[in-house]
């Protein structure tokens, strides 16, 4: 029964090919199209509830009630206010789609397209559950940041085309982030390569997947795993445009950055590639550092290994939604700074530290030693960035 | 030491979010259709014209004295005088509006017409609810649509229509007294006449 519950999607796929009504020579096609579908719709139908939440939460952690009108149509049902992105989705599509007299039509059109594309070829090489990988590849991992990379000619491609210099100096702004902040993702991802020996999405949870005791092997339990999953988290925020880097858009600087001269339908698929870009990257962060679809604990390894995966997605987008409501914006420099100066050192040190973790014997020593390199670095590089300067709380001479 | 501000701000917004649905005087949002807050004494956006009695329009305080529709800055106010004359709360003969309409797209709510008012008769209303498919004649009220009586004046701003009331009725016992000791005058001066010969001229003194 359990086997049954934890495979029924790929028994459900098998069963249809399975008919005898389609053609031999359609049934390739079929297949690729039974894995692909049902991925598309449940992210896009996560990121449109992905939206509500967020709004709710943020809304919570500021002592307001979020949106909580929007219901079934006609009725007074208001279902928490859950009907708001079906709203949203129907007034993106009906609103008019202006295009700039001035902008590259062509490319302008083009870009979301760009955008959208290689964001849902990401999702192909996600384990989200035990056998349930689209494409099992053996450079899965080399395969995602390549399909990630190629959004940001997407973004540069919006911010050239509109001929506008607010959405240039936008994608200037997107481009220096986001090639910034690749470099500390990657290499916070290649300790989990070096430890695992293998790019494939599938061997790194399969790694993960035993238990000491009740407790599982993740990488995160490991000190260079925690370093290397606080690393890729922040890189990944910055990578996915999110607060607290959320530099692109600003709306007293540069309005609504490289998407500024899109409307309607354009714009929302802006917005879609933004949240299912950290949502697949949510999703690899599960894959590398928390176990895929591995259970946290032993005993609870009879549920279904796909429903460990999105239980640990959704975690990770609430961390993304939680931080969103509590960190200011960063500035330009400080944002630089940051990728550069901390993270990248941060990185390499990490790596080291992995090395040593793998040619050191099992046991206490190991832990010490590992953890010390991380931390007397955090610490010092903390302090050497301060600069010397104390943060106390702003006196005020004349408003009191 | 570096990320310790993180935290503790992270520690702040979980403590809201929880909080918020824990204690309910967190959430200060009154959700507006279901929920009202009590309208303020001193609230106001649109006049009204006060009637007296049971009649909304016999009843009209206002005395087509025009001195609102000339004040009032952005020229809202109309108003066209009748012919005849009705009394008013004293019994005096006035005249009364036949056509008063307020355009009330047009109004600044400034309330310089119920400052000028000699009669008490136009007054600052708290409605708000007056959003209209049609921008021109919805938004166009007549007398109709303006008499409001006093009693509802009473309710909207209590303490201003106490004041009021008293004025009124300290002017009308006035009018009142005025009357009755020119009529008791009068009666004793007929009373005087008839009884008495005519008196002697008054030497000058």
């Amino acid at each position: 029964m359990t086997d049954v519950l934890d495979q029924i999607f790929i028994l459900l796929k098998h069963w249809v090919l399975g008919w005898p009504c389609w053609p031999d020579s359609l049934r390739p096609i079929l297949s690729v199209l039974l894995s692909i579908v049902p991925l598309m719709l449940v992210f896009a139908l996560l990121f449109g509830i992905a939206t509500v939440v967020e709004r709710k939460a943020i809304g919570r952690i500021q002592n307001r009630y979020g949106p909580n009108r929007v219901g079934l149509p006609f009725t007074d049902i208001r279902l928490a206010g859950f009907g708001q992105f079906i709203a949203d989705g129907i007034k993106a599509l009906t609103k008019e789609d202006i295009v700039p007299r001035a902008a590259d039509k062509v490319v302008h059109f083009l870009a979301p397209v760009a955008l959208i594309v290689p964001v849902f070829l990401a999702y192909s090489v996600l384990p989200y559950g035990r056998n349930m990988t689209p494409i099992d590849m053996d450079a899965g991992v080399l395969f995602f940041f390549a399909a990630g990379a190629a959004t940001e000619l997407s973004v540069f491609m919006a911010g050239w085309a509109s001929r506008n210099k607010y959405s240039l100096l936008g994608a200037m702004r997107a481009i220096a982030q986001m090639i910034s902040y690749e470099v500390p993702l990657i290499i916070s991802t290649i300790t989990v390569v070096m430890m695992v020996g293998s790019l494939s999405t599938v061997k790194i949870v399969e790694a993960q997947a035993d238990y000491s005791g009740q407790l599982p092997h993740w990488h995160v339990f490991t000190p260079w795993g925690l370093a290397g999953f606080i690393l890729f988290m922040i890189a990944a925020m910055a990578e996915s445009n999110r607060s607290p880097f959320d530099l692109p858009e600003g709306e007293s600087e540069i309005v609504a950055g490289y998407f500024i001269e899109y409307s309607g339908f354009k714009f929302a698929l802006f917005f879609l590639a933004e949240y299912l870009g950290m949502f697949a990257v949510s999703g690899l962060a599960v894959t590398l550092f928390l176990g895929g679809w591995t259970a946290p604990l032993a005993f609870l390894s009879w549920l279904p290994s796909w429903l460990w995966f999105f239980a640990k997605l959704l975690a990770l987008i609430s961390l993304f939604i939680w931080v969103r409501g509590t960190v200011p914006r960063l500035r330009m420099d400080q944002l630089m700074n940051f990728a550069w100066k901390f993270m990248l050192p941060m990185a390499l040190i990490n790596i080291a530290a992995a090395g040593l973790w793998f040619f050191l014997p099992a046991g206490f020593d190991r832990w010490a030693v590992c953890s010390a390199m991380l931390i007397v670095p955090y610490v010092l590089l903390g302090r050497g960035l301060m600069g010397g300067k104390l943060f106390t709380k702003r006196t005020y001479r004349y408003a009191e | 030491m570096l990320g310790e501000g993180i935290i503790k701000g992270l520690a702040e917004t979980a403590r809201n979010f929880v909080g918020s649905y824990v204690e309910a005087d967190r959430l200060t949002t009154v959700q507006y259709p279901e929920e009202r807050l009590p309208t303020k004494e001193a609230a106001r956006n649109f006049p009204f014209l006060v009637f007296d009695g049971n009649d909304a329009q016999a009843g009209l305080r206002c005395v087509a004295c025009q001195i609102c529709e000339k004040e009032c800055p952005p020229q809202c106010i109309y108003i066209e005088k009748s012919k005849d004359k009705k009394p008013d709360y004293v019994g005096k003969p006035q005249f009364y509006p036949k056509i008063f309409d307020i355009d009330i797209s047009v109004c600044m709510s400034c309330q310089i017409c119920v400052e000028v008012c000699p009669f008490e008769a136009i007054k600052m209303d708290t409605e708000f609810e007056l959003s209209h498919t049609d921008r021109f004649d919805g938004l166009l009220f007549d007398k109709h649509q303006l008499a409001k009586s006093n009693e509802y004046y009473q309710k909207i701003h209590p303490a201003e229509a106490a004041e009021v009331d008293a004025r009124l009725a300290a002017e009308k016992a006035k009018v009142e007294a005025k009357t009755k000791a020119d009529a008791e005058a009068k009666a004793k001066a007929a009373a005087a006449k008839t009884a008495a010969p005519p008196p002697a001229p008054v030497p000058s003194t």
